[in-house]
């Protein structure tokens, strides 16, 4: 049931309101708005009921095991939200003076340093609101930074084929043209084929490593010397951060600019699909294009710089200075775990992965690149599965949702047919993963024994699958009232 | 196996072409083009009146989980876009052979000659399945 | 190590299972000399007593000043259980809803969110959010340019009376696809956009017309005319609005006949907290007709394998995950949360508390504007109706005014000589629903004070210098 199907008119939340209705008269006739929006007329309870009801079909870390791979989907601490919502936080105005500001400032500011330390970049801007705008930030720098030498002609982003759709869309809407770069068999970018690709128009290559295939790339140091020797630079897509985190720094593999998805690698909540965060960091000599707003201490008071104090800032990306109360979340995470503790979430989402591969593997599942060491995440191929039984990567997603757990990321990347994308992070037990084997294996013999139980799933959740077909041919996307 | 008519011609990204007399040729996607995409959701028609020269873009055919861009496998002008596509894109699911998409006033017809025959089609499918 | 459940048992048999012998063995693939040397000048990690106690400190330390700056941030009133529910686990530790099944919580609410947003925009489909209101706008252009067949330019109008940070923003998004931005001037008396300057423009190729409501000075724009004019000429017409505003105010969808094609903004006034800047979201609306063109998430209603209601994602083909370079925006994520608060706050306030809110900001702004216009000295700057700030001209420069006010923990408004160095001594004041009468007496003596001792300060100066 809709919200709107609670509505009665005349009922309202009352207390909620200023309890008088102003006039209007300074506002002429012509301003104003004549019908009334139809939004729903609820009690607070009635509003309260259906919300939690609606929270209570949904799926989540705090509810179920959630191994999306390359989503990051571990543990978001409680303390986090409860200290970025101090009142103090909340109630600051944006344009808030430096007077009132200095404790804010004072955190921004040391997230920056901490993020500059961990990624191994010089200067780190918090200015992205998502990983999206983040890279597009990075590319967008890159781009300064050739036309600011008058190097005017480079105008190709290289990308690998097996990159998320946001590296090619965030390249494209910073004027380039994209040209992918084919894997290997064993995952790692084919060498000779990028060879080729660099020229005097490579503006530069948009790597994640480790690689959405969840491994290593094992030449990042070839590559970059490659990529610098013919003019481009090196951009690192942060997604998989948590595997390398205190381990591997991308400044020190060679990367120019990066980005750091604060809502994967430090734990900020996904929310249902944002908000997000994506700072970016960079090398000293991108350094001058980061977007501002930025933190700057002068030993004795913070302060935002703005485009007055950077005039060859790429500029600004948001109203005010980013997801700020995203950053805190960050920060708080990144206080807590400590130098220490960030080398364990590497250590032990890494840990995870392999355990729970080589589990798959005994079990006898199909890893997509057996003879590689596990990241934070991994591929099995569900191929001889679809083959042999009729059951497909998507059947088994559907099923594993009826024993409780979230289906790991399915059919990306596009290079391994059938294929499951499963990242445990860190923070899972041995017992979770364990369960997550027993539940692959379990379905993997129901498909044998009564494969209708898998292909119709899922059966337990308040519905079964859903007719995309039917929401696209004729979509549905705002409810009318019944005539 | 898909069907692939032995009257029509094909292009290896898988459109066919039809010639309709007078120098025009009607375009649409195979069979095998459809059955890879899965169900049509909706299908974006060119504006008639364009130029496009052989292996441009023209159009695109939308599935829920994929999307293709249509190339043009000829030279020549846009003339004539099939409307009835725009309310039911599953026509092509039904008949890709019928639903043509557009139509193009060709600039060279020699070239609707020298594109693959059905023979050479099915091989073309046939190499990519492997 | 914490948030790590492992127990050195669970490690020993895991390593075991693996085949290795320690951990650092699981990174025998990374070359030598990329491993990373300590991670120096990053400290130990804190309990959470021992962070409680420091984000308290820094919390404090920051004070909470009587605000009576708007510009684009607003501090209103959000009913406790909006963001008691938005943070349950199941909304704030959940993904994007890949997996419809087991997450019709997120998409139905989504769903109706889309379906809220469209009503209070008169407008015929919405999407499920961006990032703010200024890369909302950013993307509006984008969308327009793309959108607009019968206009072979990428040029768009955007008048100078929308916020500067917006036009910077929208600067930095679209300036690398060659799209140009041409300003339009306001009217100096009152404050809206030149109606003449704009008809100027008549009969030039432009792809779109940005149509602010209420602008950057909290003036109203004649949206009527403007939207006609743009319709007239061929141009989209791009609603930039404030959306508790418009429970009060004639939506996007009904101006100048035909309606906007595109509306946008931030949806900060709907539960977002003032939080420093965000996380806000960005709102956009426009024809059903125009969807296609929409970047960002979007959830339809449809039926189950059973024929039960229930929801998905829908029309994906547009986004980066399956276009790639072909998509219409790069954006991934929408702001999930912030629109589950909004959802919330719009059920809980209904069309009467929105329009009560937006009438009490309204009268509270008359009320202020009322009482410091009665200061010697002071009048108000453009002579067009406000909705919730407005421009006071002062008689000396503002930012000395605000350092002062600040220091009695007032902060008085914004200053608009920063953006607009033609407003000498002009600041952007206001007042939401939230500043009782008493705030508003506050503000009025301490401004009083302050004037008058900088004028004796001023005074004084003169005096020396005459010696």
């Amino acid at each position: 049931m809709l919200i709107f199907q609670h509505s009665r008119p005349g009922r309202r939340a009352r207390a909620q309101a200023p309890k008088e209705k102003a006039g209007l008269d300074a506002i002429p006739e012509q301003f104003l708005r004549r019908s009334r929006p139809r939004l729903p007329e609820v009690s607070e309870l009635q509003a309260v009921r259906h919300y939690t009801r609606l929270s209570q079909k949904n799926f989540s870390i705090d509810t179920q095991f959630y191994p999306l791979g390359s989503c990051t989907m571990k543990y978001n601490p409680r303390g986090a939200n409860r200290l970025a919502m101090l009142p103090g936080f909340l109630a600051r105005h944006p344009l808030a003076p430096e007077s009132h500001s200095q404790g804010f400032l004072s955190a921004m500011h040391e997230l920056q340093e901490i993020l500059a330390k961990v990624t191994g970049m010089a200067a780190v801007s918090l200015a992205p609101m998502a990983g999206a705008q983040g890279e597009f930030a990075g590319v967008a720098m890159i781009r300064a930074y050739h036309q600011a030498r008058g190097d005017g002609g480079r105008t190709e982003i290289l990308v690998p084929d097996a990159a998320h759709g946001t590296n090619p869309a965030s390249a494209v809407m910073c004027g380039y043209r994209v040209r992918e770069i084919p894997t290997l068999a064993e995952g790692d970018v084919d060498l000779e084929a990028l060879r080729r690709a660099l020229g005097p128009q490579t503006a530069g290559i948009m790597l994640t490593n480790p690689s959405t295939l969840g491994v290593f790339e094992r030449h990042i140091a070839t590559i970059a010397e490659m990529v610098h020797e013919a003019g481009g630079l090196l951009y690192y897509d942060g997604a998989n951060l948590n595997a390398i985190l205190g381990r591997v720094r991308p400044g020190d593999m060679g990367f120019d600019v990066i980005h750091v998805n604060l809502h994967k690698t430090f734990s900020t909540p996904h929310g249902g699909g944002g908000p997000g965060a994506g700072p970016v960091g960079v090398g000293e000599r991108l350094a001058p294009y980061l977007p501002v707003p930025l933190v700057d201490f002068d030993g004795h008071d913070y302060r935002l710089l703005t485009e007055k104090e950077r005039p060859e800032s790429i500029g600004r990306l948001s109203a005010f200075a980013g997801n700020a109360g995203v950053l805190l979340r960050a920060y708080v995470y990144a206080k807590m775990l400590g130098a220490e503790g960030m080398r364990r979430v590497a250590d032990y989402s890494t840990l995870n992965a392999n355990y729970l591969m080589k589990r798959l593997r005994a079990a006898g599942f199909t890893p997509a690149y057996p003879s590689r060491r596990a990241t934070h995440e991994f591929i099995i191929t569900l191929k001889q599965e679809a083959k042999e039984l009729g059951v497909n990567a998507m059947d088994f997603a559907k099923r594993l949702l009826d024993l409780g757990m979230h289906a790991p990321t399915t059919y990306f990347p596009l290079l391994v047919p059938e294929c499951f994308l499963i990242e445990p992070t860190e923070t899972e037990a041995k017992e979770t993963l364990d369960a997550f084997v027993e539940a692959m294996v379990r379905i993997r013999e129901e498909a044998r024994e009564a494969p209708e139980k898998v292909k119709g799933a899922p059966w337990t959740l308040p519905v079964r699958r859903l007719d995309d077909v039917r929401a696209a041919r004729e979509p549905d996307l705002k409810w009318e009232p019944p005539a | 196996m898909s069907e692939i008519p032995d009257d029509l011609r094909y292009t290896a990204t898988h459109e066919w072409a039809r010639d309709e007399g007078d120098g025009i040729a009607a375009v649409g996607i195979t069979d095998h083009a459809q059955e890879l995409l899965g169900d049509l959701v909706f299908v974006e028609l060119p504006e008639p009146g364009t130029d496009v020269a052989a292996g441009g873009e023209c159009g695109v055919v939308e599935s829920v989980k994929a999307a293709s861009d249509v190339y043009s496998p000829l030279d020549g002008e846009v003339v004539e876009v099939n409307e009835a596509l725009a309310d039911s894109p599953e026509g092509i699911n039904e008949a890709p052979y019928e639903n043509w998409i557009f139509k193009v006033k060709m600039a060279d017809p020699a070239q609707l000659e020298a594109l693959l025959d059905a023979a050479a089609y099915a091989e073309a499918v046939e190499a990519e399945e492997h | 190590m914490p948030f790590i459940p492992h127990t050195e048992e669970e490690l020993r048999q895991m390593l075991e299972t693996i085949g290795v012998a320690a951990i650092d063995d699981l990174f025998d693939e990374i070359p030598a000399a990329l491993r990373a040397r300590s991670l120096e000048g990053i400290g130990p990690g804190l309990s959470e007593m021992e962070i409680s106690r420091l984000m308290q400190e820094k919390a404090r330390q920051d004070g909470q000043p009587l605000c009576f700056i708007g510009a684009g941030a607003y501090d209103h009133h959000v009913p406790a259980a909006v963001w008691e529910i938005a943070t349950r686990g199941e909304f704030y530790t959940a993904y994007t809803p890949y997996q419809a099944e087991a997450s019709q919580g997120t998409l139905q609410l989504l769903y109706e969110y889309q379906t809220m947003m469209a009503e209070l925009m008169a407008m015929e489909v919405s999407n499920a959010s961006l990032y703010d209101g200024a890369s909302a706008l950013a993307e509006a252009v984008l969308m327009a340019v793309r959108a607009n067949r019968g206009s072979k330019s990428k040029r768009v109008l955007i008048p100078r009376s929308v916020h500067p940070a917006y036009r910077a923003t929208v600067r930095t998004i679209v300036r690398n696809q060659g799209i140009e931005l041409e300003e339009l001037p306001y009217d100096a008396g009152s404050g809206h956009t030149d109606l003449e300057a704009l008809e100027g423009h008549a009969g030039e190729d432009f792809a779109a017309l940005i149509v602010p409501q209420p602008n950057f000075f909290g003036v109203l724009e004649p949206a009527d005319p403007m939207a006609e004019v743009a319709a007239a000429n061929g141009w989209l017409t791009i609603a930039l609005v404030n959306p508790l505003a418009m429970a009060l105010l004639k939506p996007p969808g009904e101006w100048g006949g035909a309606g906007a094609d595109i509306a946008c903004g931030d949806g900060q006034p709907l539960g977002a907290p003032l939080s420093s800047g965000g996380p806000y979201f960005g709102f956009l609306c426009t024809r059903q007709k125009l969807v296609r063109q929409m970047p960002g998430r979007l959830v339809g209603r449809t039926r189950d394998l059973e024929g039960r209601e229930g929801f998905t994602l829908t029309l994906q083909a547009r986004e980066q995950h399956i276009r790639r370079s072909k998509a219409t925006s790069n954006i991934c994520t929408n702001q999930g949360l912030m629109v589950t608060a909004a959802t919330l706050h719009m059920a809980l306030l209904g069309a009467e508390g929105l329009a009560r809110t937006a009438a009490a900001c309204h009268a509270n702004l008359g009320r202020l504007v009322e009482k410091l216009t009665a200061l010697e000295g002071i009048e108000p700057r453009f002579a067009g109706p406000a909705f919730h700030e407005s421009v006071l001209k002062l008689p000396m420069e503002v930012a000395g005014v605000l350092r002062t006010l600040a220091a009695h923990n007032i902060l008085g408004g914004y200053d608009l000589q920063r953006d607009y160095p033609e407003l000498e001594n002009c600041l952007l004041v206001c007042a939401t629903e939230s500043r009782t009468d008493e705030d508003l007496e506050k503000y009025a003596v301490n401004l009083e004070r302050v004037l008058a001792s900088r004028r004796q300060g001023a005074c004084a100066t003169m005096v020396r210098f005459d010696l």
